[in-house]
């Protein structure tokens, strides 16, 4: 982390700072979701950083669910992803980069251009710029409409009527993107829909992973408790990526501490799902989730009801429907051909604009309409490329005149 | 042969602004100009100030200029546009009586112990070495300088159209500068042809005002400078009407005899204050547009009709007026006409209006492509100001495009050029809600007196105004509960919670006045201070999402591109990119990212080079 925050983020989720630049072990919490992880935190109070700013390291295991799991109490905190190269331009910025550091710049910048290529490459590019584009233009006219008034005296009664559409106009056009934001990101193409197995401890779950990767790769053992971890395995299934995570099994008594700590993160785990498999209780899983009756092969199996699966990890007897509905699933919820997938990054900025420009279609005064609209032209931009005003005031004289 | 630091060109209201700033500053300056006596004339509107305009007048003003002060000595009429919107975009403006606004502007040039004016045409530049070195005039006086201010204005191969007849001049009645053009371009310097018009002038005896609506001055007791403490003079009345669908066809059938319209200018005008045979070709289906009938002083009978610009022959004019309502029997003082004239490329200046391959030459004004007496004196403030700090070995004031207007026309106007008149708008800066037209003082003296060109008077009410907007915030940080709210007689509920008093202003019922009555902050004894400050909370969370944007705005603004900037070698550079940047020539990161098409990566890229050129150096 770099920035004013930093300090403050890191006391939140550490306790309290460490002395600076000294490594010191420290519990992360986030005040809603409870413990995240232990781990070694670094405290840099600026000018002297990296950066130059007040810097904060937090190096945590490297498990990806620990990692979302912290950046999303930061993002909660107020801090946001850093943009490709940033460090090394704050640290730019603040005299801190000597000129072989600088080089690595380039670097970086390679990077964000795979990553668009990336992007690009799995959805249909010309589409997906041109859809910006033509929001951009939008946003262009709304904030014409606006400029419009602001910028005509109230005296000037030369009939130049207002446009009051833009408001409406505005409000479709965040639909619009309320809809690409719907779709997943784009590093979901990559790693995958993320099918959690639940359930109470011992239904089965970890035999039920393991007959699906087909190897062993959790533990299982007959005594309740094991799976002390959340395991993910990335797996293709049908030609869909997936994500397949395993969890502790959830139960409310019993448990000591390291349990517990397993049954937070299958708590967490289950809130991030694309695909839940409950192979508990019926009724007794998530909402939306897949009912699976699991250990058929069991002597008191209890079947589920319409729409469950049943299977057996021992015999492989239902095996296949179950990965079929999977597959069925996962092409439904992932992107597909001829949509559009950004990546994190740029759905924020999306997201930035959209939210801008609900603002300024509903807000009375029209300064504040007129600065959201630039806000979100911004955002835009930021997804497309840089412009001036000049545009904007094309768009306005091109078909009025302004008075006196 | 005499030598002045700098030598100011032409009297307009970009002239006197440079002359007097440098004079403030305590440089010797001369200001030549073609006839003494046009000093502080208006060529066109008697107006100062309006939307975005008006802003830049007292931008102009809280460095000490002439404009304010003289727009507040001359104006016969106020009226603040736009008040219905939000305070960013108020537009104070102010209608002037010719007479009494030029002899006030004669008079502050006249009180200036080091500005001299020299009355004279001039002949042409003398450069040698690549720079500026003096200028000769035209009765073969010469003058050395190391600096020299050009303000011509429309005189630069000024050109005056009237219907069928055309005839040199800058304005009617004065001669064009034609040697002085044609030194400028045989020199190569980048010229364009611009056009601008001005309507006719009635005689207002032979106006029926009955019959038309009026509008009368403003009630509540603005004025254009702080330091004018109250309005002067009497205040008249405008009236309005409009032109109707004879007046159109009047001019519908005559248009091939406008010069626009037969090809004898093809230079373009302002979008923003076309011609009225422009309102019509374009609009054609509006069944009447809108005129402002405005008296030119107190003692003339002269009035300017707003809104009807024209370039049509004198009996054409005479035919459409006489078909407006309340215009049946009028007189034509002085018929419309167009000028068209050179003006110089802006982009070939740099952000101190200096020439990039002439040094010493700045110029500032009309000739750079812009069309109103505010932007001219703005620009000339601009010129004048760096070139005497450049002399006198002075920091240059950081003006950039999240303090002033100013900065953002003359960003505009050396990055982008100009293709038709340039001028100001509120749209046209991004950190409007800043940029008020009542916190330019609190935005700009400081710099001002930094940069020591402001008055011990101006000095000395800035400091007071100051410390009583100190005392304002200390007494707005202080919390107060619900309850004490409530003992006061302010409606407040608990969930409110404690907070400073500052934030309950938001609340209903709640406001600085009340406040003040309540002694909870003091009173205003500054004039508009209470309103300049309750704007400030209002726009605060607003403008609090700037500062991240501004902070790396003014970090990159410190990042210096060097004249000859090798930005082919940057890597990572399309051809084009390296095109556009070659031709404009940025100065610094930050603008380099104002021109169009430089993307963030390519922004970086040129930041990793920067700091080598500057660390090799």
């Amino acid at each position: 982390m770099s920035g004013a925050g930093s300090g403050r983020a890191l006391n939140v989720l550490a306790g309290r700072l460490p002395n600076p630049r000294q490594a010191s072990l420290r519990q992360i919490r986030d005040p809603q979701a409870g413990w995240l992880d232990e781990a070694l935190v670094l405290w840099f109070p600026g000018p002297n950083s990296a950066t130059g700013e007040d810097c904060a390291e937090i190096h945590c295991h490297g498990g990806r669910a620990v990692i979302r799991a912290i950046e999303s109490s930061l993002s909660s905190l107020g801090l946001r992803q850093a943009e490709p190269g940033e460090f090394t331009r704050r640290a730019f910025l603040n005299g801190r980069m000597d000129l072989l550091e600088a080089e690595a710049l380039g670097d970086m910048l390679s990077a964000e251009t795979e990553l668009q290529r990336a992007v690009l490459a799995s959805s249909a590019k010309g589409h997906a710029s041109a859809e910006v584009a033509h929001w951009r233009e939008a946003v262009l006219s709304a904030s014409a409409a606006v400029e419009q008034e602001l910028d005509f005296s109230d005296d000037d009664q030369d009939g130049i009527a207002p446009r009051p559409g833009w408001r409406s106009e505005a409000r479709r056009v965040a639909d619009e993107m309320a809809a690409w934001l719907a779709v997943p990101p784009a590093e979901r193409l990559r790693e995958g829909l993320r099918v959690v197995l639940a359930g109470p401890p011992n239904s089965g779950k970890s035999s039920l992973f393991n007959a699906i990767l087909d190897e062993a790769a959790a533990i299982v053992s007959p005594i309740a408790g094991t799976t002390r971890d959340a395991i993910e395995r990335p797996v293709a299934i049908g030609g869909v990526p997936f994500l397949l995570v395993d969890t502790a099994g959830l139960r409310d008594e019993g448990a000591d501490e390291i349990e517990r700590i397993g049954i937070s993160r299958a708590g967490q785990e289950l809130a991030r799902a694309d695909v839940v498999l409950w192979l508990g209780p019926e009724g007794e899983g998530p909402t939306g989730a897949i009912e699976v009756a699991s250990m058929i092969d069991a002597p008191a199996w209890q079947a589920k009801g319409e729409g469950s699966l049943a299977v057996s990890a021992v015999t492989g007897e239902g095996l296949p429907r179950l990965m079929g509905r999977l597959s069925e699933v996962g092409r439904d919820r992932l992107p597909k051909p001829g949509q559009v997938a950004v990546s994190r990054r740029q759905k924020e900025r999306l997201q930035t604009a959209r939210l801008q420009l609900l603002e300024a279609a509903q807000v009375e005064d029209l300064l504040i309409a007129g600065e959201a609209l630039r806000q979100a032209r911004h955002a835009l931009d930021a997804m497309l490329g840089t412009v001036g005003t000049e545009d904007m005031l094309d768009s306005l004289f091109g078909r009025f005149c302004i008075g006196k | 042969m005499r030598h002045f630091p700098i030598i100011v060109i032409g009297g307009g209201h970009a002239g006197v602004e440079a002359a007097c700033v440098a004079a403030r500053m305590g440089l010797h300056v001369a200001l030549v100009t073609m006839d003494a006596t046009k000093i502080g004339a208006m060529s066109c509107n008697p107006a100062i100030g309006g939307l975005g305009k008006g802003h830049l007048v007292r931008e102009v003003d809280a460095f000490d200029g002439l404009l304010g002060i003289a727009a507040d000595a001359g104006a016969i009429h106020y009226r603040m546009l736009n008040r219905s919107k939000g305070s960013a975009v108020w537009g104070p403006r102010v209608q002037a009586d010719r007479r009494l606004f030029g002899a006030a502007v004669r008079e502050r040039v006249a009180s200036e112990p080091t500005l001299k004016v020299i009355e004279g045409e001039v002949a042409g530049l003398r450069i040698e070495g690549g720079k500026v070195r003096g200028v000769s005039l035209a009765d073969g006086m010469q003058l050395a300088c190391d600096a020299a201010v050009l303000c011509t204005g429309t005189f630069l191969g000024g050109v005056l159209f009237r219907g069928e007849e055309r005839f040199e001049g800058g304005r009617i009645a004065e001669g064009a500068a034609a040697r002085l053009a044609g030194q400028l371009r045989d020199a190569s310097l980048p010229l364009a042809r611009l056009k601008t018009g001005t309507p006719p002038r009635l005689d207002g005896r032979t106006i029926d005002w009955a019959r038309l609506a009026v509008q009368p001055s403003d009630p509540d007791e603005w004025t254009m400078s702080p330091l004018s403490k109250e309005r002067v003079n009497p205040q008249v009345f405008c009236a309005m009407t409009r032109t109707n669908g004879r007046v159109h066809e009047i001019i519908r059938a005559n248009l091939s005899r406008s010069p626009l319209y037969s090809g004898a200018i093809d230079a373009q005008g302002p979008r923003y204050c076309p011609s009225i045979e422009d309102k019509i070709d374009r609009f054609g289906d509006r069944d009447g547009h809108q005129i402002f009938l405005e008296p030119e002083g107190l003692d003339t009978p002269l009035v300017y009709p707003n809104g009807i610009s024209t370039s049509l022959p004198v009996d054409v004019q005479e035919a459409f007026l006489r078909a407006i309502e309340g215009l049946e029997q009028v007189r034509v003082a002085e018929p419309g006409y167009a000028v068209e004239y050179d003006h110089v490329d802006p982009r070939s200046l740099d952000r101190s209006l200096q020439m990039k391959d002439l040094e010493g030459l700045y110029c500032a004004g009309q000739i750079n492509g812009t069309t109103g007496y505010e932007e001219a004196a703005a620009q000339g403030l601009v010129a004048g100001l760096h070139a005497a700090c450049r002399i006198a070995g002075r920091d240059e004031p950081g003006l950039d495009r999240a303090n002033s207007y100013m900065a953002v026309m003359v960003d505009d106007l050396t990055l982008h050029g100009v293709s038709e008149p340039y001028r100001m708008l509120t749209a046209r800066a991004e950190y409007r809600l800043r940029l008020r037209a009542n916190n330019a003082s609190s935005r700009l003296t400081p710099l001002a007196i930094q940069a020591g060109c402001v008055s011990e008077g101006r000095r000395r009410r800035f400091e007071a105004r100051e410390e009583a907007r100190e005392a304002l915030q200390l007494a707005l940080g202080r919390e107060r509960s619900p309850s004490e709210m409530r003992m006061l007689a302010f409606a407040a509920t608990d969930d409110a919670g404690r907070q400073p008093l500052g934030d309950w202003t938001r609340y209903p019922g709640i406001d600085l006045p009340r406040l003040a009555e309540a002694g909870l902050v003091p009173r205003e004894t500054e004039h508009g201070l209470h309103s300049e400050v309750a704007e400030d909370l209002h726009y605060a969370p607003y403008v609090a999402r700037h500062e991240a944007e501004l902070k790396e705005l003014r970090a990159n603004e410190k990042i210096a591109l060097k004249p000859d900037f090798p930005f082919h070698e940057v890597p990572g550079l399309s051809n084009e990119m390296v095109e556009r940047l070659s031709r404009t020539q940025p100065q610094s990161l930050a603008q380099a990212g104002r021109v169009p098409g430089i993307t963030p990566a390519a922004l970086a890229a040129l930041l990793v080079h920067a700091r080598k050129h500057v660390a090799a150096a």
